[in-house]
């Protein structure tokens, strides 16, 4: 099953990382034309991810994350553009590669696995040749060969009786094997990160933790890296070493995932917690987040979280608030963040 | 944490019509059952026309001219003693491989032209749009008998008219139907996968969409008999001792009073073959789409 980049990929790991990161993102700034004017969609987000490491990238709806990662991949909508920024994949600047550049890169070297396993598979073609298809197209290998490597991927996933649903619809699947599906054609080139956009949302809670055990196992089988996209924090603290937060197009907090969801550094990160059950985190009850998400055409002054914010000063309205490092590594873009952990800490001692 | 999900509406209907294929099989259309097993009939007739019938369609036999139906000519003889059902036969024979290649041409062309359109939208769309704005402004009978006064009659000018005519339908249910699929999520997906756009429209987008234009296809042939007969009748069809219903009905005419079979059986033929093609049409159209019975 060892593929030579895989083993390549896990000497690296094991040797401790002698590469920079996989996956480096800076400063990238994505704008979509639409009627109301300009939405900042994505506004100055940074990121890295290294070989072998899950980042979670978490946020409420509209808060740009999907959009991030559709960025990185090179589909956005047509009335979405990179601005500003850089996308380096493994060295590589994918923001001016051209679509057959591109088409090189995507498959081989990094690959997606969507929300909705039923619409994002092809209904009206058999699953075999649909995780078949990457490596005859990226790999040149043979019909035969390439129906091979999709058998053994099928049994990789825990695809049970793998020949026989080979030459199956994707209809014929229930939603975690559909799911399972998606993650072989993910993996079905072997590419060095796996961008994962809500993955386990549409599915039922004893299937997101097969589905989650499955991806947690092939990552560390294979060393391939994962930018993982959730809003749902429990599904971070069990898959992903680190942890990004975004609000409202921009990283909010950054970090070591069991220092962010217990000790956070920005109000927004405490409201996540305070409003998601069970992260380790015992409360009475759930403390939801005042008010709504910022419009991303005209985003508040300052801080854009402040509207929401109960620790707001007069200068959250007007300083602008770029990620700052901490002590320890970990970064916030909260100005007044020491009221954050005290208010965590204040919560642990708690009712 | 708490998924509370109630089962779809879709799902569930989906599931019901996955549980019961057999409702859905083709022979329990009743339009497409007798639709096809009419064709069939008429196909099997045009293909066998040797063996049911002894005459030949071209020779002319001056001595039995204009005899009316007997044992020996089933439906008489034309004013140059050749024998009707003969000429029938073969004149089907003609006409429905006329028809069935000419429809595959704009079915073809108008296929590739409107997925590139919709796949591709921008100036690409627009230029290819307005091209077919220009075709379909003109009547279709008109612009096909123009084109083939032009390019003289035979069955090359048939094929380049009706092609030239024919693509801009399929063009359009093409093009709406990509519009439509591009979106759905296994198109990213395959963009993800780093796929080109060629093996994106071929191998992923035309599978689902390729069926709409088959449907039209069955009522496109019976458009296409329908315009080679009246090319025929015209005198702009297959030239002249190649049997065609279109020019059978044109030279019958002249005896319409005294021998009505010469045209009403050529003309009886087309409505029974125009008819046949669309209940096939209407059947397929019953059959294919989602969420019918």
């Amino acid at each position: 099953m060892s593929e030579p980049a895989s083993r390549r990929r896990a000497e690296n790991t094991a040797a401790g990382g002698v590469k920079g990161p996989m996956l480096d993102v800076r400063d990238l700034h994505v704008q979509i034309a639409s009627r109301h004017g300009t939405v900042r969609a994505v506004d100055g987000v940074s990121l890295e991810v290294a070989g072998g490491e899950a980042l979670g990238l978490v946020g409420e709806s509209g808060s740009g994350k999907s959009m991030t990662l559709r960025t990185i991949l090179g589909v956005l909508p047509p009335e979405a553009k990179v601005t500003a920024g850089q996308i380096l994949l493994d060295g590589v600047d994918l923001v001016p590669l051209s679509r057959s550049d591109l088409n090189r890169i995507r498959g081989p070297k990094i690959s997606m696995i969507f929300q909705e396993p039923m619409s994002a598979l092809n209904p009206v073609m058999r699953v075999g040749y649909q995780i078949a298809e990457g490596p005859r197209v990226h790999m040149g290998y043979g019909k035969a060969k390439a129906a091979q490597r999709a058998l053994e991927l099928m049994q990789r996933v825990g695809i049970p009786d793998p020949e026989r649903r080979f030459r199956a619809y994707p209809h014929e699947f229930s939603g975690g094997m559909r799911q399972r599906v998606m993650i072989a054609i993910a993996l079905s080139c072997d590419p060095e990160i796996i961008l994962c956009d809500e993955p386990t949302t549409a599915l039922d809670v004893t299937i997101q933790d097969q589905i989650l055990r499955l991806l947690a196992k092939l990552c560390a089988e294979s060393g391939v890296s994962l930018l993982f996209v959730t809003h749902d924090l429990p599904i971070v603290a069990q898959l992903c070493q680190r942890v990004a937060v975004m609000y409202g197009g921009q990283l909010v907090e950054t970090g070591d995932v069991r220092e962010v969801l217990l000790d956070p550094r920005h109000p927004y990160t405490l409201g996540l917690v305070r409003s998601a059950p069970d992260v380790e985190y015992v409360r009475e009850s759930l403390v939801p987040i005042p008010g709504s998400p910022p419009s991303l055409v005209s985003p508040p002054s300052g801080c854009r979280f402040h509207p929401r914010c109960a620790f707001a000063e007069e200068d959250c309205r007007v300083l602008p608030t770029p990620l700052r490092v901490l002590p320890g590594g970990r970064s916030t873009a909260c100005l007044h963040y020491e009221r954050a952990a005290e208010a965590a800490a204040a919560d642990r001692v708690g009712p | 944490m708490s998924a509370i999900s109630f089962p779809e509406p879709a799902l569930a209907a989906q599931a019901e019509e996955h549980a019961q294929p057999r409702a859905r099989r083709w022979y329990r259309q009743p339009a497409l059952a007798s639709g096809a097993i009419l064709l069939a009939l008429i196909v099997a007739a045009a293909i066998a026309a040797p063996l049911l019938t002894p005459y030949n369609p071209i020779k002319q036999n001056l001595g039995a001219s204009l005899l009316g139906p007997s044992a020996h000519h089933l439906l008489g003889t034309d004013q140059t003693g050749r024998d009707t059902f003969a000429r029938l036969l073969y004149g089907l024979r003609t006409d429905l491989r006329i028809a069935f290649i000419a429809v595959l041409l704009p079915f073809c062309i108008g296929t590739i032209l409107g997925s590139i359109a919709g796949y591709f939208g921008g100036w690409v769309d627009a230029v290819l749009m307005r091209l077919v704005d220009i075709v379909v402004a003109f009547p279709f009978y008109v612009l096909i008998i123009a084109l083939v006064f032009v390019l003289g009659p035979g069955q090359r000018s048939i094929y380049i008219a009706i092609t030239l005519v024919g693509w801009v339908s399929y063009a359009r249910i093409i093009r709406g139907e990509i519009l439509v699929a591009k979106r759905q999520d296994y198109v990213l997906a395959a963009r993800s996968g780093g796929l080109s756009a060629v093996r994106i429209i071929g191998r992923h987008l035309l599978p689902n969409v390729i069926t709409q234009a088959i449907i039209y296809a069955m009522s496109d042939i019976v458009q296409d008999i329908l315009a080679i007969v009246t090319l025929g009748y015209f005198g702009l069809g297959v030239p002249a001792p190649t049997p065609d219903l279109g020019s059978m009905i044109n030279d019958g005419q002249n005896f319409l009073t005294t021998h009505w079979q010469l045209t009403t059986f050529p003309g009886l033929a087309v409505v029974v073959v125009g008819l046949s093609l669309s209940l096939i049409g209407d059947g397929l159209a019953d059959l294919i789409r989602p969420g019918q019975s």
